[in-house]
């Protein structure tokens, strides 16, 4: 199955330096993630809506709250026991939250 | 055995024999419903087979052969009509122990939330109805069934595993299943009717992981605890102490069955907070009053509970066994601590506890001024009435 794992952290939040680095992460999900970045930050984001005929642009990411998502992996692994297991090792668990998000099934 | 009582003991293994079968878990509930409505035409007349579980799954499996075959016009579903007639008969007893024991760790996964796999259990593994779970839970039917139908969505499309949880997910994962049958037990109290199913839950745990320690020492906490359920109140309902309850009224059939299972869990060596409980449980039961009871036993247990699992109310558990063990200064200095130390402000029975050990050292006034607090934060009737009668002796 595939998850969309969306690394969400505070601003300002600082890493413990404890357990595993992004690149031990990196090896240890090595053929299960398909793809995956961090992004810019939310100051560069910018939110599009189109209304009728007219597209609405705001400043920004499309919610203002404390934690932002600031990258996101792609796995595809057996279930969510293991999808857990990778999103509990990932960096940002331990400062921020993990959110696991499935992917709709393709028929 | 009543038919209804067949049914009762059997629907869990049948349900959870059929989900793995068909990978469906609406299918194999409504096959299974059609398997006893099948039961209830035929054993009447001819008799109950001779292995009614077998009987249940193979008329369900059936069933569930009969319905894809007909809704076989998509791959998938051929395909899942082709499982059903894999080599993996029903017969086979290892399996379904296993099948009960899969549906039980999916039923309590920890990504649902604690309320949905309550509900889950009690609907899918104890088949309660849905009427009654709501009944119980105190939630109109259609939130209950909600509530359910929800559970049974997240686990297919989140992909939560039909399966035991491997070596290394077991330990966290046991503790999640025996969280909820503790949660059925200690809510039973308050709501008629859990306790028996608890029980039942715990029995059948005890049943498919004997190796488990922990699994034992819950199994053996609840019978012990419950051996004393008749005489916790009175013909009027009013709360009966521990001291004052009539032991010649207790269960001895629970209180021998707790007894051997904490035995057989503490001789594996691999202590944990269930284990504990239970060992408290059987200092008390054991004793022939609260005088003859090992009270400097039962404070070392605390001690050793609150190494598992910190907390206020174990703490203060502890201070009213070293209050019986060494004298109430002993036990007062601890609550004053806990009181000072504020997290269970609010809570009822630390005033409480704090009257009765001021009362035990003749200082009336302070203790009657704890009472009146006590009284004040008191959430039920029952308990309010019987702090009244306690300050009322004392004044």
């Amino acid at each position: 199955m595939k998850y969309m794992l969306l690394i969400c952290v505070e601003r300002g939040a600082k890493e413990t330096g404890e357990g595993p680095t992004i690149e031990q992460w990196l090896d240890e999900v090595e053929g299960k993630r398909e793809h995956g970045s961090a992004f810019m930050s939310p100051n560069d984001a910018t939110t599009v809506r189109t209304r009728g005929d007219e597209v609405l642009l705001t400043d920004g990411p499309f919610a203002e709250t404390r934690e932002f998502i600031a990258g996101y992996d792609l796995i595809d692994v057996a279930d969510l026991d293991e999808a857990i297991r990778i999103a509990s090792r990932h960096p940002c668990a331990r400062i921020g939250a993990v959110e696991v998000r499935p992917l709709e099934k393709e028929d | 055995m009543s038919i209804e009582a067949v049914f009762r003991a059997e629907r869990g293994r049948v349900v959870a024999s059929l989900i793995r079968m068909t990978g469906d878990w609406d299918l194999a509930e409504e096959c299974v419903q059609d398997a006893f409505a099948q039961a209830l035409e035929r054993w009447p007349r001819d008799g109950v087979p001779h292995r009614p579980g077998a009987w249940l799954t193979t008329t369900a499996r059936n069933r569930a052969l009969d319905r894809l075959r007909r809704a076989a016009v998509e791959a998938t579903k051929l395909w899942e009509a082709a499982l059903l007639t894999g080599p993996d008969e029903p017969g086979d007893d290892s399996g379904i122990r296993d099948d009960l024991l899969k549906l039980i760790f999916t039923c309590c996964h920890p990504a649902l939330t604690l309320d949905a796999r309550v509900a889950l259990t009690l609907r899918t593994v104890l088949g309660m109805g849905i009427a009654e779970l709501a009944r119980v839970f105190i939630v109109p039917e259609q939130t209950m069934a909600k509530r359910l139908v929800r559970a049974k969505q997240k686990i297919r499309n989140a992909g939560i595993p039909y399966r035991v949880p491997p070596a290394h997910l077991l330990p966290e994962r046991t503790n999640s299943v025996l969280g909820v049958v503790y949660l059925l037990f200690t809510e039973g109290y308050a709501r008629h009717g859990l306790t028996s199913e608890a029980i039942r839950l715990a029995g059948t745990l005890t049943e498919l992981m004997p190796d488990e320690p922990e699994v034992l020492g819950l199994h053996a906490l609840l019978l012990l605890h419950d051996a004393r359920r008749a005489t916790r109140l009175d013909d009027a309902g009013e709360i009966v102490l521990l001291a004052d309850q009539d032991r010649s009224r207790w269960d001895a059939g629970r209180i021998a069955e707790g007894l051997r299972l904490l035995d057989t869990a503490l001789r594996r060596g691999r202590p944990g907070p269930y284990q504990v409980q239970a060992a408290i449980a059987a200092c008390h039961v054991t004793a022939t009053d609260t005088t003859d009871t090992d009270w400097a036993q039962i404070a070392l247990l605390y001690g050793e509970l609150a190494r598992f699992t910190p907390s206020p109310v174990v703490e203060l558990n502890r201070a009213v066994a070293v209050a019986s063990a060494h004298g109430p200064a002993a036990g007062l200095a601890l609550v004053d601590d806990l009181t000072a130390g504020g997290a269970l402000a609010g809570y009822h029975l630390l005033p409480a506890t704090r009257a009765e050990l001021l009362a035990r050292l003749d200082r009336t006034d302070e203790a009657a001024a704890a009472y009146r607090d006590a009284i004040a934060l008191a959430t039920n009737d029952t308990e309010q009435r019987h702090l009244e009668r306690k300050l009322a002796e004392i004044a």
